[in-house]
């Protein structure tokens, strides 16, 4: 086989999955009206699927302090962290995750992508093992695959079975990194975070929680799993995103450990990459603000999270375990979830299709997520249009 | 030592019916991926069970260089001998 020769097969694979005509991965959107609507070809849209939890990236308070400064910083840092890309910006807004956390140390990275990256290849290192949830996001297998250290799973959400593959590495937990998630990005569950503290702590071993899809989503808050459990002190590291409630691009990892501040020296992910953008920076810090404010945003939230898992459920849908921002609807087949996906299309509703191998168990999923600035008309609407695909989808 | 091999290739076998399907035959240099048709999440769920079978830590790393049945039954008896 050639270099490129699987690439060939790529295209072979996606050509016999999905018929021609219809870019079902990388949709083109050609304009953005707002957080919830945009057009498509010549249709207008209601965004579903993406993770703009609370609608903050057309907050205005966000975009003023974007534009405020690219004016006064200019569009880019032009480097790294390491180098001459750490502004005062950058600095305050770690100071202010450190604070929002009640955290000793705070990083920013460039990606959220990048944060799992950096933190975990900064931690763990080869004669090291990272025990991590089978069902976790591809920026921490990647993290793990850096790292060098050993990469062994567990089953997903099953803090027994974790406790069982701690037990077998005998003296070797005390140098394990076990790491879960707040809110799984695929069916929307929480992590069983009690029972996993219970078990890291009696084994002596370390717990890294990404709160990618609970940031501003769970907790009085906003902090995230941690604050909905009251577990926050037993979490040993904590990384999250600027991408899904914030509304922005860039990464974070907060610490009660001193040696977090060391991973700026060794962590690849972190030097060899240039810092965010000043407007990013500074639309994340008013973003962050809006979010610790933002009880009423969560509470609209979830009063549409709601709305959507019960009207789902009732009308038949398979769905996630438990209602979630991340709501989805897991169909039998490939073909069917493309038809579910084709016909919420052509009813306006622009969703993600979700196909094996990146999701759980081999099922197909149409996979939506809510937004607390989804108007009641917009839930209505999307209701209507599950009813009355089911008939179809379902004959 | 070569009797436990036996035991592993056999236990083996028995997991990859069960994902393979009964009426598939499956020797020691059967391609697991190419001719048994398991894709790399089955691979790893398949890890997790024969982690349970045999009561051993098998890190995923480890399968960058297994291909064959042969291979990772060489693997996961390996694995076995050093913690005896
Ligand atoms: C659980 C999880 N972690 C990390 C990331 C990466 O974040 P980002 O897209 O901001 O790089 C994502 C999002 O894709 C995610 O779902």
């Amino acid at each position: 086989m050639s270099l490129l020769d699987k690439l060939d097969a790529v295209a072979a694979a996606r050509k016999a999955l999905l018929p021609e005509g219809i870019e079902v991965f990388g949709t083109p959107i050609e304009e953005v009206y707002s957080s919830t609507e945009a057009r498509i070809g010549d249709h207008r849209i209601l965004f579903l699927g993406t993770n703009n939890y609370l609608g903050l990236t057309f907050a205005q308070e966000c975009r003023d302090a974007a534009q405020e400064a690219i004016h006064s910083e200019g569009t880019g840092t032009t480097g790294s962290r390491m180098a001459n890309g750490s502004y005062s910006g950058h600095r305050a807004l770690e100071r202010e995750f450190a604070e929002f956390y009640q955290c000793r140390s705070c990083i920013v990275f460039t990606t959220g992508y990048q944060a799992n990256l950096a933190t975990i290849s900064g931690l763990a290192g080869p004669g090291d093992i990272v025990l991590i949830d089978g069902d976790s996001h591809a920026s921490i297998y990647d993290g793990c695959r850096l790292s060098g250290a050993e990469i062994i799973r567990f089953r997903h959400n099953d803090a027994a079975d974790l406790e069982k593959r701690l037990r077998r590495l005998g003296e070797r937990s005390r140098s394990t990194l076990i790491i879960a998630e707040g809110i799984y990005s695929m069916l929307g569950d929480r992590a069983p975070l009690a029972d996993i503290v219970k078990v890291k702590d009696a084994y002596n071993s370390t717990l890294l929680l990404d709160e990618a899809h609970s940031l501003g989503v769970l907790g009085e808050t906003g902090q995230g799993l941690v604050e909905e459990t009251g577990l926050l002190d037993r979490v040993d590291f904590i990384t999250g995103t600027f991408s899904k409630s914030l509304g922005g691009i860039g990464g974070y990892c907060v610490s009660n450990h001193p040696q977090l501040d060391q991973l700026r020296y060794v962590s690849r992910p972190y030097i060899f990459t240039a810092s965010p953008t000043p407007a990013t920076i500074a639309s994340t810090r008013a973003a962050l603000r809006l979010l610790r404010e933002g009880v009423e945003l969560r509470r609209q939230l979830w009063k549409n999270v709601h709305q959507l898992y019960s009207q789902l459920k009732e009308l038949g849908y398979r769905l996630g375990p438990e209602p979630s921002p991340v709501i989805a609807t897991i169909l039998e087949t490939p073909q069917q979830a493309l038809a579910l996906w084709k016909g919420l299309l052509e009813h306006g509703i622009y969703v993600n299709l979700v196909l094996p191998p990146a999701t759980p168990e081999g099922n197909s999923l149409v996979r939506c997520s809510v937004s607390a600035v989804h108007t009641s008309e917009q839930m209505n609407h999307v209701g209507k249009t599950f009813a009355k695909l089911r008939e179809t989808i379902f004959q | 030592m070569l009797n436990d091999y036996n035991d592993v290739l056999q236990k083996l076998c028995h997991h990859l019916k069960q994902l393979a399907g009964p009426e598939v035959e499956i020797t020691p240099q059967t391609d697991l991926i190419n001719e048994l048709a398991i894709d790399s999440v089955k691979l790893l769920n398949l890890i997790m069970e024969i982690e349970d079978e045999f009561d051993i830590s098998v890190p995923i790393n480890a399968l960058a260089d297994v291909q064959t049945v042969h291979e990772l039954a060489n693997l996961i008896h390996r694995i076995r001998s050093q913690k005896q």
